[in-house]
């Protein structure tokens, strides 16, 4: 089996070593995926899918609509079961894994459509991330001993600086789900470091912001990766953003990487420009 | 328009500048605030000692009293669940039931041991005071266990199905107290007739401290981390997954909480009805709690207390109208539905160390125009 | 004979059953709603036999006219008075609706009719076991006018298009509002006939007597897989022949517990029902 999905991804080599930064070289990869698919009664949604990610790496997903990219992040996070390959985190196979255990482990996740938990403030939000460095028991909390005290403490200042990241303290107390549009986007990513990942999946923060904004978040990005010092994989179809962002891309289309390199490769490469970018010119 | 032209950014930190401007507000420290809770409280407790001391309050109006502090237990349990976690179990009724045959039977059971007699908890001996917090305890691990062993099967399924298979368990819970007898051969629930001979332990003293503490533990870990898992399921199970938060604990957690607390509310209406029946904890016990919780708002423990205060007292009130009491309640609940979903409070909790905090700011709802035309301006960007 | 006397006790029930577990599974299959007030139409029916031959002492032919129009009307009723307005309102509050219209059906007829039970008079002259193989028969005719009905009609396709995608199939020019009155109707309709069958057999009308039925054919259609036809029936005939079982043994007292056992093993082992199928919400 391995060898014919081999052949049918002829395209990308993948005897050719992953383009992992040169400062991350020497590391194990954070994130690996070897041979990753999955079939939704018989149609390969996702085919042979491998990645290798770098500690600081920040890499791109594109590809038409329908290609197969957030299912690839359900794939990572363990929200759906792989029919064939596995997910290394940090060297650790993640098969069997709860998705809150992925979490755990070190992945974390925003969300294409947002999903926020809109009736509680922007704090709570925030908190509930930090739920996985939390370790207060349910007793001490019910009982107000001192431990809950001082980690409340703790964690509010936490949350707070955790805010200020994005200028969002001034939101704290507000109804997550009153928050604009775009607060609501970065609120989503500030959740998701706050569970304390090593990987941090974006599904395509960009979408529906205007130019300003998406440059605004291409520096955040940045900075995020900087302050962190995690990976990064986005889905995105903001080519600026891509570009501009990203060290590595790699183009889906129907389930499957049909090429791999970093942006300006991609740019060039002939069957991207056909398979997608042409496409989309034409649209 | 101008604003959205520009950069967001400007947008966000004028807001983030007049919050840093408001995050010199005044608070009160919380052993102050707790201190206004517990004065309050006591204020209350004294008042209505007094006023059954002094026979203001007639013996069968303490009684009311007494259920209105056992109901008011049951729709802030059954909250944790529908409230807070956003499920709807309709079997709420049936750990009532088993806290209250639990308890009862600890203590009618443990009574001879101990060489007491009824007598001995209405003058309210220390032994007394001992056993009967034991048997409230009894009551509520009886019920939690029981909430343990519908939970793990019941949380697997969403909405509908998790409705009808609470409502499948207490059924059976139901038909076991009435059955029970025959199988282990012994008097334990009295079947059909009910078990009787409980003592009358439950007076407006112990259900309104139960009442405190209850609220109490509730309120403490809803504001706890454990409170915050629970909520982030209810909004958006699939991102607080993807959060960490591991949604079979959490669900199972609430499920159990919200059954302890009604099993202890059952020890207290064993004590205070003096008979336990298996034909009282049927459906539509399940279903009267529901709607304190649903008319009171789903989320919101003052609303619970209020609607179950509402609800117990009022039918008491009107015992000529018993008839159409219930068409009343029916029609309620539709109309609530229909009407304002989300219950009479919503989601609003009172906090009387919110309202003096506001004072001290001087910051009063019709002072409020100008901060909503700020975050007017701030959607638009 | 006794065993053949049980399998035809065990029928009928299970008929009667099957016919109160379709309008739950047709109600639930368009708008996701759980009737709780579809068992109370059955008591409503129950009445208005009582009322009409025992009270005004017309034929029993008007009577089962008349309870099964009632139904029909009731069905509809309830929709458009208590579900309609809250076709957009999160499920909880259309279940507690629905339970608050099971409520106020119960009280309000114990109110006008008195808590104690009616005896209805006997329809036919048929001996018991007539009354069993009529009750069967009967079920079956209308499960299979009931299927034709789905599969074959242009109301019964746009009533499987409204409970596939009730958006698109408004956009396709389906009459929403009609298709679902019109399922309550149905659904209705056969609670009526259920009605007739179960007063023939049991000669006695109760303000509760519609929670117990209503609750156990609610338990058959979730145990054959809540939306299907088949499934309802399966469902009706196995919770009948469990509880004549039940009683053969001589543990009539456990009848209750063993059906509601029954589906707390099917929800566990198939969450969806013997011929259920799975909805999973997307990512």
């Amino acid at each position: 089996m391995p060898s014919t999905n081999r052949k049918r991804s002829a395209l990308v080599q993948l005897e050719t070593p992953n383009l992992i930064p040169e400062r991350d070289l020497g590391h194990t990869p954070v994130l690996e995926a070897q041979h990753l698919g999955i079939e939704f009664g018989g149609l390969k949604a996702v085919d042979d899918f491998n990645i290798a990610m770098g500690r600081t790496e920040i890499s791109g997903l594109i590809g038409p609509n329908g290609a197969g990219k957030t299912t690839i992040f359900n794939l990572l996070t363990n929200v759906y079961r792989p029919t064939r390959g596995t997910v290394l985190l940090d060297g650790v196979d993640t098969a069997g894994k709860s998705v809150a255990e992925v979490n755990k482990m070190g992945i974390a996740r925003t969300f294409q459509n947002i999903r926020l938990f809109n009736d509680m403030t922007v704090e709570q939000n925030v908190l509930v991330g930090f739920g996985n460095a939390m370790t207060t028991h349910l007793l001490t909390d019910m009982l107000r001993l001192p431990g809950h005290w001082k980690q409340e403490a703790e964690f509010h200042e936490r949350a707070l600086e955790l805010l200020d990241i994005f200028d969002m303290r001034g939101f704290a107390d507000t109804w997550a789900g009153n928050l604009p549009y775009g607060a609501q986007r970065r609120l989503e990513i500030l959740r998701a470091l706050a569970t304390g990942p090593k990987v941090l999946l974006l599904d395509e923060p960009a979408a529906g912001m205007n130019p300003a904004e998406t440059e605004e978040l291409m520096e955040n990005i940045q900075k995020i990766r900087d302050e962190f010092q995690i990976a990064i994989l986005l889905i995105e179809h903001d080519m600026s953003l891509v570009m501009g962002v990203c060290e590595v891309v790699g183009v889906l289309d129907y389930g499957r990487i049909i090429a791999k390199g970093t942006p300006e490769e991609i740019q060039n490469d002939p069957k991207v420009i056909e398979a997608y970018l042409g496409k989309q010119e034409v649209n | 328009m101008d604003t959205q032209n520009a950069d967001a950014r400007p947008v966000i930190s004028a807001r983030a500048s007049s919050a840093s401007a408001s995050g010199t507000r005044k608070t009160l420290p919380m052993p102050v605030r707790y201190a206004i809770n517990a004065v309050l409280v006591l204020i209350f407790l004294v008042v209505g000692e007094l006023m059954i001391d002094g026979g203001v309050i007639t013996r069968y109006q303490s009684t009311v009293l007494e259920q209105v502090g056992i109901y008011i237990i049951l729709a802030v349990s059954l909250n944790i669940a529908t409230g807070y976690l956003g499920q709807l179990p309709l079997g709420h009724a049936g750990f009532m039931s088993v806290g209250g045959y639990g308890c009862a039977i600890f203590l009618t059971r443990m009574m001879p041991v101990l060489g007491l007699t009824a007598r001995d908890f209405v003058t309210g001996s220390p032994v007394c005071v001992f056993l009967l917090i034991g048997g409230l305890l009894v009551g509520g691990v009886c019920a939690a266990i029981c909430g343990i062993i519908i939970g793990i099967p019941a949380l697997r399924l969403k909405g509908d199905y998790l409705a009808i298979i609470t409502l499948a368990f207490s059924e059976i819970i139901r038909v076991v107290m009435l059955n029970i007898d025959a199988v282990v051969g012994f008097k334990l629930t009295g079947g059909a007739a009910g078990l009787t001979g409980i003592p009358g332990y439950t007076n407006f003293l112990n259900v309104f401290i139960t009442v405190v503490v209850v609220c109490f533990l509730i309120h403490t870990m809803m504001k706890s981390r454990h409170g915050r898992a629970i909520l982030a399921i209810r909004d958006n199970e699939i991102a607080a997954e993807a959060s960490g938060v591991n949604t079979t604990y959490y669900k199972t957690l609430a499920f159990v909480v919200s059954a302890f607390f009604a099993g202890v509310a059952g020890g207290l209406y064993a004590g205070c009805i003096g008979v336990m029946q298996p034909a009282v904890f049927g459906f539509m016990k399940s279903i009267e709690i529901l709607v304190m919780v649903v008319l009171g708002g789903m989320g919101s423990m003052l609303g619970s207390v209020i609607s179950a205060t509402f609800l117990t007292i009022l039918p008491e009130a009107l015992r000529a109208f018993s008839e159409y009491r219930m068409i009343v309640y029916a029609v309620v609940l539709i109309l609530v539905m229909i009407f304002r979903p989300q219950g009479l409070l919503g989601s609003y909790d009172f906090s009387l160390s919110r309202i003096i905090e506001r004072v001290m700011n001087r910051d009063f709802p019709w002072k409020k125009k100008q901060t909503v035309r700020a975050e007017e301006v701030s959607a638009d960007a | 004979m006794t065993i053949l006397t049980q399998v035809l006790n065990g029928l009928q029930l299970g008929s009667i059953y099957a016919l109160v577990a379709l309008g739950y599974t047709m109600v639930y299959g368009i708008i996701l709603l759980l009737n709780f007030a579809h068992g109370d139409i059955i008591m409503v029916g129950a009445y208005v036999s009582w009322l009409v031959m025992a009270q005004l002492g017309l034929s029993p032919v008007i009577a089962i006219v008349l309870s099964i129009g009632a139904c029909t009307l009731l069905g509809v009723l309830i929709d458009k008075v208590a579900y309609a307005p809250l076709r957009n309102a999160p499920r909880l509050s259309i279940l507690i609706t629905a339970i608050g219209v099971s409520y106020f059906l119960e009280n309000g007829a114990q109110l006008v009719f008195g808590a104690d039970a009616k005896v209805v008079p006997s329809f036919t002259d048929l001996s018991a076991t007539g009354v069993g193989i009529l009750t069967i028969v009967v079920t079956a005719v209308c499960t299979v006018v009931l299927t034709l009905l789905v599969q074959k009609s242009k109301i019964g396709k746009a009533m499987r298009a409204v409970s596939e995608d009730m958006g698109a199939a408004r956009l396709m020019g389906i009459n929403v509002n009609h298709t679902i009155s019109f399922t309550f109707a149905v659904g209705s309709a056969l609670a009526g006939v259920g009605a007739v069958l179960y007063t023939m057999a049991y000669t006695q009308a109760t303000p509760t007597m519609g929670m117990m039925l209503g609750t156990k054919a609610f338990v058959a259609a979730v145990l054959g897989g809540i939306g299907s036809i088949p499934g309802a029936v399966v469902g009706g005939l196995l919770v009948g022949f469990a509880e004549v079982l039940v009683t053969a043994i001589g543990l009539s007292t456990w009848k209750d517990a063993v059906v509601f056992l029954l589906l707390i093993i099917v929800l566990i082992v198939k969450p969806t029902g013997i011929f259920g199928r799975s909805m999973s919400e997307k990512v």
